[in-house]
């Protein structure tokens, strides 16, 4: 897993490799300096008994601090070859961007409509606006997959997932 | 021999027609439970147990302990097809599994997990029919100094084996620790990590990190690259089974290893995860192939699924004989013994022979049954990835919101699982190893306690880790693996006569 | 036991019957909402919500009571046990406080109720709820190593004594919660000092003292029952004002009630620990009154007198007012001892 190739052709544009090492970097150290104030405030010294609520988160803290400002000084100072690597393409990103922005609305959707409805309408969606199906396949399938899964955790595991704020399905009896 | 008869005598009392009818049912809903992330064993049996309050003890525990090696067995199928592990156990398997998938041999790759699976889980069985008392009472010398020994192991059997630049397997392995450490903190009884935030009080479940980063994170990589899984046209050959199980006698070795390490976790309760884990890693380290492990290698799926169903299998030796559970799903199926009016501890083996004999013949034929159903369905369950994917994403993506919430029922950590999603993808793409972040997430907080718990009981002295004979041990076996790589190429360097190529 | 449960194993094709019939049940429940006017019925499955983790104390009744409705039919809806433990069990707790209202919601409770928010500083309250019933009062026993050489409190608080200040180590379940408590109590009552050790869970410390890791326990009977049974553990005193009053003997010569109390063996010291039954705010008094009356029915029940007998469970039985005013007085209590052991959560 430890096998992704970074795109090595700077062609088309796109964000680069460094923008994004950068910006990680930042949230790393943001992340980190969190850590290390909230540890703070617990205690983070060795006690008598041993160490403080905060000790271990210490100095968690500060090494994430430390690792990724020298991340952002490599991918500041670092060698020009690696500046002008593409993170990705622009083209590409759009592709992720059309799984990742509806999958956000989906969680959005179960937020307010609950989990099964939202299930049905995301599937159908994507099978229609992005696998380019009819639309009775997209729908009968989204409905078919929401059907079957409301059947296995609410009437049969009984396991009640998440209705929304709204709750579409308590006409039903659920 | 006595114990022998008694086993016959227990298979007598399993191999009714109406206990091998549950057995069945039992295996088909565990591997359906296995398959859906967020629904582990645990939950599994625990939503199952007050179904059986109306059959008979022995029955009843028949059937739930079928679930629990269905689970097993089901934990390691979205693992490989997808990457996204079901069950914490087979997060090690997907490293080698996926890739495997990806190339197109997802069959030999289901094959081998649950063949491997099968082996562990047998050599476990037969270790608690021969060795029960003998080795619970070992369970018995661990304390808390021990336990810390222990997971310290695990993290240096897994860790200075990345190939990414060190800061960021540094990186990520505390972010894995800052995300463990979120929620109360079991000694001091505080709050810590979430700035008033009450929502965030549940921590972070190491299930939502692992769906969202390698399960979301994969779709928005294969997403990247096209419309497609790669290695979808895949030819799927019923007769791959046997092709695969000829090539399993060549791994003897590494099974064997497996095994060890998988009983010995799940004795110490230490668990299935950590043995997963520790036994790819280990693997890694002593094979000839190491440095190609994570690329696809069979040796890879062999290793962790065989030490977890060790693990797994061995862990209900310690709730039998002691009435500790070695796992949560232990811990179910020892509320469900007192309920049905049995009292797990020593005197289980006296007071209720037929009940434990016909629970541990019932695991030999619940493998098996297990076994035989999983490997009918392998080429099915590799047809899946001849789905289109524009139908197989969202119902991913649907699934994972499903394991997500079932997790805690909570909708937050939906959220967190779309932003551990985009984070995996990031992080995989800037190379920052995930493995090491979720090691740390999942052993982060247990390591502390058991640290912080061996510094009250020894008020503050850190020569606790070697006061006996044991934790001795096992902290210097651990120090040994920590610098081995240190050795191995400081020697290296020597021999070549000068610096050796920075990895 | 096993006669009972054998005689009801038929009841499991009963119950396969039943399965589709409660599908149909629930699917046409928003017709057949109100078909006795006035006795109010759940119309929906109802949440039970148990702030602790799977496997534990509560959760172990949480899932017997489920199994119990279930068998005896005394609901035509099903109970469905949702574990909700973050952060000491406040997350429940706050998912309770936040369904105001909801009569289809109902939480089991232990200490947490009171220790959680007083050591966390979550903001809840069980005024925030409704109480409906304390199905039992789960006790505490002081317990020991059966290959040490005390058999009396006395003993064991002299030797802990002699040993020096925080050299005997007490285990315990979780951090500011019950067992710490009284531990306090306990040094506050005989001038002691012990270490106390936090571990996840009662069966974790009982097997910790089983392998001599620590000095002594107050882990509930239903911990600890199965090494006592073996020889491993022994128990000193009881944690009440009364003794246990189980005769039947456990071990070869001992039975629950055999065990002294420590008030009678010289160290005063009493707690005790509700399991009991709160729903929402806001809910209906004839809501309440129908899970008032379930929880009556699966008292008489042989499956919960059996589990009470072989957890030596205290079987108080309290609703209404009276319930209301017994945890009131019990969360003073609590204030009181969370205080003077320094637990109380820093504003």
């Amino acid at each position: 897993m430890s096998e992704s190739s970074q795109p090595v052709e700077a062609a088309s544009g796109g964000i680069s490799t460094r923008t994004m090492e950068i910006v990680v970097a930042l949230a790393l150290l943001a992340i980190g300096s969190l850590v290390v104030y909230d540890s703070h405030r617990l205690g983070s010294s060795w006690g008598s008994d041993g160490p403080e609520a905060g000790y271990f988160p210490f100095y968690i803290g500060l090494i994430i601090c430390i690792s990724s400002a020298v991340i952002l000084g490599q991918a500041i100072w670092g060698k020009v070859g690696k500046r002008s690597t593409v993170f990705v393409e622009w083209q590409s990103l759009r592709q992720v961007l059309a799984v990742l922005l509806p999958a956000l609305a989906y969680v959005f959707g179960i937020q307010v409509i609950g989990l099964y409805v939202a299930s049905a309408i995301y599937i159908a969606g994507f099978m229609r606006w992005l696998g380019k199906y009819s639309w009775f396949k997209s729908i009968a399938l989204g409905v078919i997959i929401a059907a079957v899964s409301f059947a296995t955790f609410e009437i049969w595991f009984q396991v009640p997932l998440f209705k929304g704020a709204f709750d579409p399905l308590s006409r039903l009896g659920y | 021999m006595e114990d022998i008869a008694a086993l016959f005598h227990g298979f007598s009392v399993a191999l009714t027609p109406f206990n091998l009818l549950l057995m069945f049912i039992g295996v088909s809903l565990g591997v359906i439970i296995g398959v859906l992330p967020g629904l582990g064993g645990a939950n599994g049996i625990a939503i199952l147990l007050p179904l059986t309050f109306s059959m008979p003890p022995t029955s009843a525990i028949i059937m739930l302990s079928c679930i629990y090696w269905g689970a097993l067995f089901g934990g390691a199928i979205t693992s490989i097809l997808f990457n996204i592990p079901g069950e914490p156990w087979s997060v090690a398997t997907t490293f080698d599994g996926y890739p495997m998938a990806q190339q197109g041999r997802a069959g030999e790759a289901l094959t081998a997990a649950f063949t491997s699976s099968f082996v562990g889980a047998f050599v476990a069985v037969v270790m608690i029919t021969f060795l029960a008392p003998l080795v619970a009472r070992f369970a018995l010398q661990f304390g808390p100094p021990e336990f810390f020994a222990v997971y310290f192991l695990t993290f240096c059997s897994f860790i200075g084996m990345g190939k990414e630049p060190p800061f960021k397997i540094m990186a990520a392995m505390m972010l894995g620790f800052a995300l463990a450490a979120v929620g109360i903190d079991t000694v001091t009884g505080q709050l810590r990590l979430i700035f008033g935030w009450h929502e965030l009080m549940r921590g972070f479940d190491f299930l939502i990190a692992v769906i969202g980063l390698f399960g979301i994170g994969e779709i928005l990589l294969s997403m990247e690259e096209g419309l497609s899984f790669q290695g979808r046209s895949a030819r799927i050959d019923p007769k791959i089974v046997i092709q695969t199980w000829k090539k399993l006698p060549h791994y003897w070795a590494t099974m064997a290893r497996s095994c060890l390490i998988g009983c010995w976790m799940g004795i110490t309760p230490g668990g299935a995860t950590p043995a997963s884990f520790m036994s790819y890693g280990v693997a890694k380290r002593v094979s000839k192939d190491g440095h190609k492990f994570g690329t696809g290698l069979i040796e890879g799926v062999i290793a962790p699924e065989t030490a977890a169903h060790a693990a797994g299998t061995s862990a209900l030796l310690p709730m039998l004989s002691l009435g500790i559970p070695g796992s949560p799903t232990a811990a179910v199926l020892l509320g469900g013994l007192l309920i049905w009016g049995l009292q797990p501890g020593p005197l289980l083996f006296v007071e209720q022979k037929d009940f434990v004999w016909g629970l541990i013949a019932s695991m030999y034929l619940g493998n098996i049954a297990g076994l035989v159903i999983v490997l009918t369905c392998v080429p099915l369950f590799a047809a899946i990835l001849r789905v289109p994917f524009s139908i197989i994403a969202p119902v991913i993506v649907v699934i994972c919101a499903i394991g997500a919430y079932t997790v805690h029922n909570a909708m937050l950590d939906i959220w967190f699982m779309m932003l551990f999603g985009v984070a995996g993808y990031v992080f995989k793409k800037l190379s920052y190893p995930l493995a090491p972040l979720v090691l740390a997430l999942v052993l982060g907080d247990r390591a502390e306690d058991s640290f912080r718990q061996s510094m009250l009981i020894s008020q503050g002295d850190v020569r606790v880790f070697f006061s006996n004979f044991l934790v001795g041990g096992i902290m210097t076996l651990a120090l040994v693996l920590l610098l081995w790589p240190l050795v191995s190429r400081l020697r290296a360097s020597m021999r070549k006569g000068g610096p050796a190529a920075a990895t | 036991m096993r006669t009972q449960l054998r005689s009801g194993w038929p009841a499991l094709r009963r119950h396969a019957a039943i399965l589709p019939i409660m599908v149909l049940c629930t699917l046409g429940a928003s017709g057949a909402a109100s078909a006795a006017a006035g006795a109010w019925e759940p119309t929906k499955p109802v949440e039970f919500v148990i702030p602790a983790g799977t496997g534990g104390g509560a959760d172990q009744m949480a899932r017997l009571l489920q199994g119990i409705v279930v068998k005896h039919n005394l609901m035509k809806q099903s109970l469905i046990p949702i574990n909700k433990s973050g952060g000491a069990g406040a997350e429940g707790f706050l998912d309770v406080k936040g369904a105001k209202g909801d009569s289809h919601k109902i939480i089991i409770t232990l200490s947490n109720l009171f220790t959680t928010p007083l050591a966390t500083g979550v903001p809840f309250n069980w005024k925030d709820l409704t109480p409906v019933a304390m199905l039992a009062l789960d006790q505490f026993v002081l317990w020991v190593n059966a290959e040490g050489p005390y058999t009396t409190p006395k003993e064991f608080i002299e030797a802990a004594k002699k040993a020096g200040p925080g050299k005997f180590k007490m285990a315990g379940t979780g951090s500011k919660q019950e067992d710490q408590i009284i531990t306090v109590a306990l040094e506050k009552a005989t001038g002691v000092k012990l270490t106390y050790i936090p571990f996840k869970g009662g069966g974790d410390v009982a097997t910790q003292l089983v392998g001599k890791h620590v000095d002594s326990t107050v882990n509930n009977p239903i911990e600890a029952v199965a090494q006592w049974r073996a020889g491993k553990l022994r128990p000193l005193c009881v944690f009440d004002d009364r003794r246990m009053p189980y005769k039947n003997k456990v071990t070869d010569k001992q039975s629950w009630s055999d065990i002294p109390t420590c008030k009678e063996s010289g160290v005063p010291t009493d707690y005790v620990m509700l399991r009991g039954i709160f729903m929402p705010a806001g809910v209906p008094p004839e809501a309440v009154n129908f899970y008032v009356d379930l929880f009556r029915k699966v008292r008489e029940t042989p499956e919960w007198k059996d589990f009470m007998e072989r957890g030596a469970f205290n079987q108080t039985f309290m609703s209404g007012k009276e319930f209301a005013d017994w945890v009131a007085k019990a969360e003073q209590e609590h204030v009181g001892l969370m205080k003077e052991a320094g637990f109380l959560a820093k504003k």
